[in-house]
């Protein structure tokens, strides 16, 4: 899923300055599950918002919110139009591409980014997430034990771990494990040492024109015969 | 045939000498020329770092480039971390063009341990790729497959880190450096020699020339300091105890008898093919240590 942390409280009072009308919109799916953008993000930020506005005496703003089961795909923005009609702003907590998907929709209202999208990733332990994948376009788990060295080393590198791992660790951040050590452990476990003996060309970076599209092929594999 | 008087000594059975000399964050490259002009005559070449530690300084390039115009022998480093393969393979060129034809390969240091944090980190190669791909050019072409007009011939060389605390997977890494091409290896800073003897029996199996890299300590501090911040290093705890036992403001003279000491025992038990010495800003002594492990260059 898609990982994100809400913007600073200060930074969004700030993004909604010059707007009276304000539609704080969530999203059910990715943003939900990190805490960042769901209901009840929402919620807490719509009273944080009016309360912050009641403290500081000037009544500039008035405030809406709902929450859409996902912003990144039109089949759920029907609902929208009338939720949108009478607002001068809509504050997603969508991430970047719900954020996108509702400027697109809406081609006359201003649309303001209410988190930091940050990456792709998972669920570690309840409230911990971590970086899994970098959509490199070219998956190469099959080499690594699935253990990612594109997204877990901080180098990227393809032919082993640097010289600079200590500990199990990374040499940028004692803290984190070295992707590369992670990759041989697991290798060694699987008896498949012989991939991190393989040498590994240098990245296409063809594979990730941006943006990138993807075109469905067919719905289902038919084997043998198939075009 | 040989394609420069180091690998020439690479080549013959001699006791190798290298050293290094980091460039200035400055213009003024006064201290980099004295250094180069203390060392040039007394060493088999001089490695000119690129931003060690992912610190922003005067180019390696340029420093070799130095070298060279002061009748030394320079040992280009080239790390992977500031520059896409384009740009390497530009600077390259460049390098050969101008006498400059042995080089370091490295992966580079992740720019977090460096002073401008804030910088994309490249790495769109690492270390074999850059063996490889320098071997590529060699055989004239590029790596986008284009023909050069003329090709270059260098003699390249890597890094391996015999005293990683996890080895295995560093001798996997070495092994793959060996089939890209390298010709010499400069260990990683080396503290007992022990784990160099357990590495020498594993690479000789190899044809390839191994230099141990020797770290000159200052006191003890400096390397408790260096084992919680420079990547990889680990100064054994004998050392650190043999800096701390003696008297403040003559740290530095201990870290240079233990220099000698350890290059003479590589020496004369010709443990491996010679040593690569690191005096990290204290070029300076490195004379001195070459005269203490008598080791003065003919
Ligand atoms: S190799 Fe890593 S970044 Fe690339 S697709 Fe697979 S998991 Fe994602
Ligand atoms: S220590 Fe490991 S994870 Fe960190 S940069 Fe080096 S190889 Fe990658």
């Amino acid at each position: 899923m898609i990982v994100a942390e809400q913007k600073p409280f200060e930074e969004i009072r700030r993004m909604i300055t010059p707007y009276e009308r304000v539609l704080i919109l969530g999203c059910g799916t990715c943003m939900t599950v990190c805490d960042a953008g769901g209901e009840r993000e929402v919620s807490f930020l719509h009273n944080a918002l009016r309360l912050a506005q009641a403290r500081s005496g000037d009544v500039a703003h008035t405030f809406s919110e709902y929450t859409l089961k996902r912003q990144c795909d039109p089949e759920f923005l029907e609902l929208l139009p009338e939720k949108v009609a009478d607002v001068d702003v809509v504050l997603s907590l969508g991430c970047g591409i719900g954020v996108q998907a509702i400027a697109e929709s809406f081609p006359e209202m201003p649309v303001l980014p209410g988190v930091n999208t940050s990456f792709m990733g998972m669920t570690k332990e309840s409230g911990v997430w971590d970086e899994r994948c970098a959509a490199c376009g070219d998956c190469r788990l099959e080499d690594t034990a699935g253990i990612c060295p594109i997204t877990r080393c901080t180098k990227g590198i393809l032919n082993g771990p640097c010289a600079g791992t200590k500990k199990g660790k990374c040499e940028a951040n004692k803290d984190m494990d070295c992707a590369w050590i992670l990759i041989y452990q697991r290798l060694e476990r699987l008896q498949q040492l012989d991939k991190m003996r393989r040498y590994y060309p240098p990245r296409n970076f063809r594979t990730i024109p941006r943006p990138r599209r993807i075109v469905t092929k067919a719905a289902v594999v038919t084997g043998e015969g198939d075009g | 045939m040989a394609n420069s008087s180091f690998e020439e000594k690479l080549g013959s059975n001699k006791f190798v000498v290298t050293t290094e000399v980091g460039p200035p964050k400055s213009v003024d490259i006064s201290e980099m020329v004295h250094h180069i002009e203390l060392l040039k005559d007394k060493v088999d070449a001089i490695n000119i770092t690129d931003h060690q530690s992912s610190v922003m300084r005067f180019p390696s390039l340029g420093g070799a480039l130095l070298v060279k115009e002061l009748g030394g022998e320079p040992v280009l480093q080239m790390t992977c971390r500031d520059r896409n393969r384009l740009a390497l393979q530009a600077d390259l060129l460049m390098a050969y063009s101008r006498g400059i034809t042995n080089v370091l390969c490295l992966t580079g240091d992740s720019v977090d341990v460096g002073d401008h944090k804030e910088a994309k980190p490249v790495f769109d190669l690492d270390s074999v790729q850059l063996l490889k791909m320098i071997r590529t050019l060699e055989s004239g072409t590029d790596m986008g497959g284009n023909e050069l007009k003329a090709a270059p011939r260098f003699c390249i060389g890597a890094t391996v880190h015999p005293e990683a605390d996890f080895v295995e997977p560093q001798l996997v890494k070495f092994d793959k450096k060996v089939a890209a091409g390298a010709q010499f290896f400069q260990t990683q800073g080396i503290f007992d020699l022990a784990s160099l003897r357990r590495f020498m029996q594993y690479a000789s199996q190899f044809n390839v020339k191994i230099l141990a890299g020797i770290i000159v300590l200052s006191s003890a501090g400096m390397a408790r300091y260096m084992n919680n911040n420079v990547p990889g290093i680990i100064v054994s705890q004998t050392i650190i105890d043999e800096l701390a036992a003696v008297e403040k403001g003559k740290g530095l003279q201990k870290g240079i008898e233990i220099a000698a000491r350890m290059i003479k025992t590589i020496k004369e038990e010709k443990l491996c093919h010679g040593v690569h010495i690191m005096a990290v800003g204290n070029e300076r002594v490195v004379p001195g240590i070459l005269e203490a492990a008598e080791l003065v260059n003919a």
